[in-house]
C-alpha cells in the first residue's frame, strides 16, 4: 500500500480486509466512508466492537453466546422454559433461526462446529463431552441433533448419538424432506433417498 | 466479483469434492480432485442456500460432473450435477471416517493447479467405492496408500534393503521409516526410524503394491496383519508428512467406543 496514506487509515483498510467476503477494494471503501463521516459513526462502532469483545461470553450451560454477567444464559435460566428436551446446534446463530420459529420451548447446546477430520477439527475440538455430562446431570429426556445435513453434520450426529448410547435419552434427529418450490428433478440422489425414508402417512 | 471476459474461460470436467469451506455470506469455497486439472480451488455461490438449484447439492466426497468458470483471482463452479454420491459414506460412521482419511491424505500429499495429480482422481474415486462397499475396508485403504505413494514418490521399497540393496531374503525384516523400505536384519543399525515387520505382512504390502485392486480382493487378512500392516503404513506416512493426521486419531477413536460398552 501506498505511503502516501496514513498508517491508521492503511490499519483499519487492513482489519476490514481480514473480515470474511470484504476485500481490498470494499475494506478502503468502508474506511473512506467511515472518515469522511461527521457524526459519530466510526466511534459508536469502535464501542460496539469493544463491547462485543469484553462483554460477551459463552454460557457454562449451552455455550450459546451471552452477556458477561448473565451465566448461564436467559434461555437457560428461563423458568418456563422445558429443560428435558435440548436441541444441538452448530453454531450461536442456529440457535437464532430455531428461536425465530417459536415453535420450541426447550434448551440449547452450542458445539462450535462440526467433525471434519479432513480439516482437522476433531470430537475434543467441539462441546461434545460437555453435552454428555449435561445429559448425565440433567432430567434431559430427548436430545435432538440439528445439525446441519450434509456429510460432516450427519457424521456429527451419529457420532453424538454414539457418545450418549446408554444414557437413557431418546435422540432424534429433524425430519428432512424435499426443499419447498423445488422440482423432483432437481434433488440429487441423497436428498431424495432421505426424503424416501423419512416419509409419513398420509391422512 | 468483476471478471475480465477476454481472459474468462470455462470448461466442464468430472470432479471429487474433496474439502468445502464457508465464504462470506452464502458462498462456498471447494476443493476439487479433477482428471485433467489436478486439485482446483473454485467458489460455489450461493451453495449454503437450499434453493440452489444449479449448484445446489456440492456435497463433500461425492463425484459430479462440473462446469467451471477460470476467472481472475477465483475460479467458479458454474453447474454441478452429482454422478456418484457413495451413499454408504454418509450413512456409516466408521466408513464416513476412512474416506476423511483417505482425502485428506490426498490433499496432503498433493498441490493445487497440479495437472499430473490429476492421474489421483480414478485411485480415488475407485478407493471411495471400495470404502462404501467392501467389507475389509481396510485392505481398500492399505492399497490406496501403497498406490497413492507410488503416484507422488514415496513408493515404499519392498523387494531389497535399502541400506545393502540386496534381495529381501524370505524371513522376517524391518522397514525404515525414514529410508522409506526394508532393512534386512543384520543392517538395522544402519537405518533410522525402524519398526520389525513380519514375512507375512511383507508379502501382502508387495502384492498390493504390483496387482490390480481385483487380485488383492480376493485376500482374506486376518485382524492380527491387518493391524500390523496399519502400524506399518501409517507409521511411514506420518512420518514422511512430520504430522499426525487427524482423520487417523477419529479412526481409532471410533474404535475405542465400539470396543467398550
Ligand atoms: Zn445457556
Amino acid at each position: 500500500m501506498s505511503k502516501a496514506i496514513p498508517e491508521p487509515v492503511t490499519k483499519l483498510i487492513e482489519a476490514f480486509s481480514r473480515l470474511p467476503s470484504i476485500g481490498p477494494k470494499t475494506a478502503a471503501r468502508l474506511t473512506y466512508y467511515l472518515l469522511r463521516e461527521q457524526d459519530d459513526t466510526a466511534l459508536v462502532l469502535a464501542e460496539a466492537l469493544t463491547d462485543m469483545k469484553t462483554k460477551t461470553r459463552f454460557c457454562s450451560n449451552c455455550y450459546n453466546i451471552t452477556t458477561q454477567d448473565v451465566d448461564p444464559c436467559a434461555i437457560c435460566s428461563d423458568p418456563d422454559r422445558d429443560k428435558s428436551t435440548i436441541v444441538v446446534v452448530e453454531e450461536p446463530l442456529d440457535v437464532q433461526a430455531v428461536e425465530r420459529t417459536g415453535g420450541f420451548e426447550g434448551q440449547y447446546h452450542v458445539l462450535h462446529g462440526v467433525i471434519s477430520p479432513v480439516n482437522g477439527i476433531g470430537p475434543d475440538d467441539l462441546k461434545i463431552t460437555e453435552l454428555v455430562k449435561r445429559v448425565e446431570a440433567d432430567p434431559i429426556t430427548e436430545v435432538i441433533i440439528a445439525t446441519n445435513p450434509g456429510l460432516e453434520g450427519d457424521a456429527t450426529a451419529m457420532y453424538i448419538q454414539r457418545a450418549l448410547d446408554g444414557k437413557g435419552v431418546k435422540i432424534t434427529r429433524p425430519a428432512r424432506g424435499l426443499p419447498t418450490g423445488g422440482d423432483l428433478e432437481y434433488v440429487d440422489s441423497v436428498t431424495l433417498m432421505r426424503a424416501l425414508q423419512g416419509r409419513s402417512e398420509l391422512g | 466479483m468483476d471478471f475480465n471476459t477476454r481472459r474468462q474461460r470455462t470448461y466442464n470436467s468430472q470432479a471429487i469434492i474433496l474439502k468445502r469451506r464457508n465464504l462470506g455470506e452464502a458462498d462456498r469455497l471447494l476443493t476439487l480432485l479433477t482428471p485433467d486439472h489436478g486439485k482446483v480451488n473454485a467458489v460455489a455461490k450461493g451453495a449454503r442456500k437450499p434453493a440452489t438449484k444449479k449448484t445446489g447439492h456440492v456435497e463433500l466426497f461425492t463425484r459430479a460432473n462440473v462446469l467451471i468458470s477460470k476467472g481472475r483471482d477465483l475460479d467458479v463452479l458454474v453447474q454441478a450435477e452429482m454422478t456418484e454420491a457413495y451413499l454408504p459414506l454418509r450413512e456409516d460412521l466408521t466408513r464416513g471416517a476412512y474416506a476423511n482419511y483417505v482425502v485428506e491424505l490426498l490433499d496432503r500429499f498433493t498441490f493445487d493447479d497440479d495437472a499430473h495429480q490429476g492421474s489421483l482422481f480414478q485411485l480415488l474415486d475407485q478407493t471411495l467405492a471400495h470404502i462404501s462397499y467392501d467389507d475389509d475396508i481396510r485392505r481398500a485403504v492399505r492399497y490406496y496408500e501403497l498406490h497413492l505413494l507410488d503416484a507422488i514418490g514415496f513408493r515404499p521399497e519392498l523387494t531389497e534393503c535399502v541400506v545393502t540393496r540386496e534381495d529381501v531374503e524370505p524371513v522376517d525384516q524391518y522397514f525404515s521409516f525414514a529410508d522409506g523400505g526394508v532393512v534386512a536384519p543384520g543392517s538395522q543399525h544402519l537405518a533410522l526410524a525402524t519398526v520389525p515387520i513380519s514375512l507375512n505382512a511383507l508379502k501382502v504390502l508387495r502384492h498390493m503394491q504390483r496387482s490390480s485392486y481385483e487380485q488383492v480382493a480376493s485376500l482374506s487378512i486376518r485382524p492380527n496383519l491387518h493391524a500390523d500392516l496399519e502400524r506399518i503404513m501409517l507409521g511411514y506416512i506420518q512420518y514422511t508428512l512430520e504430522n499426525r493426521l487427524q482423520s487417523v486419531d477419529f479412526i481409532q477413536r471410533l474404535r475405542r467406543m465400539i470396543s467398550s460398552p
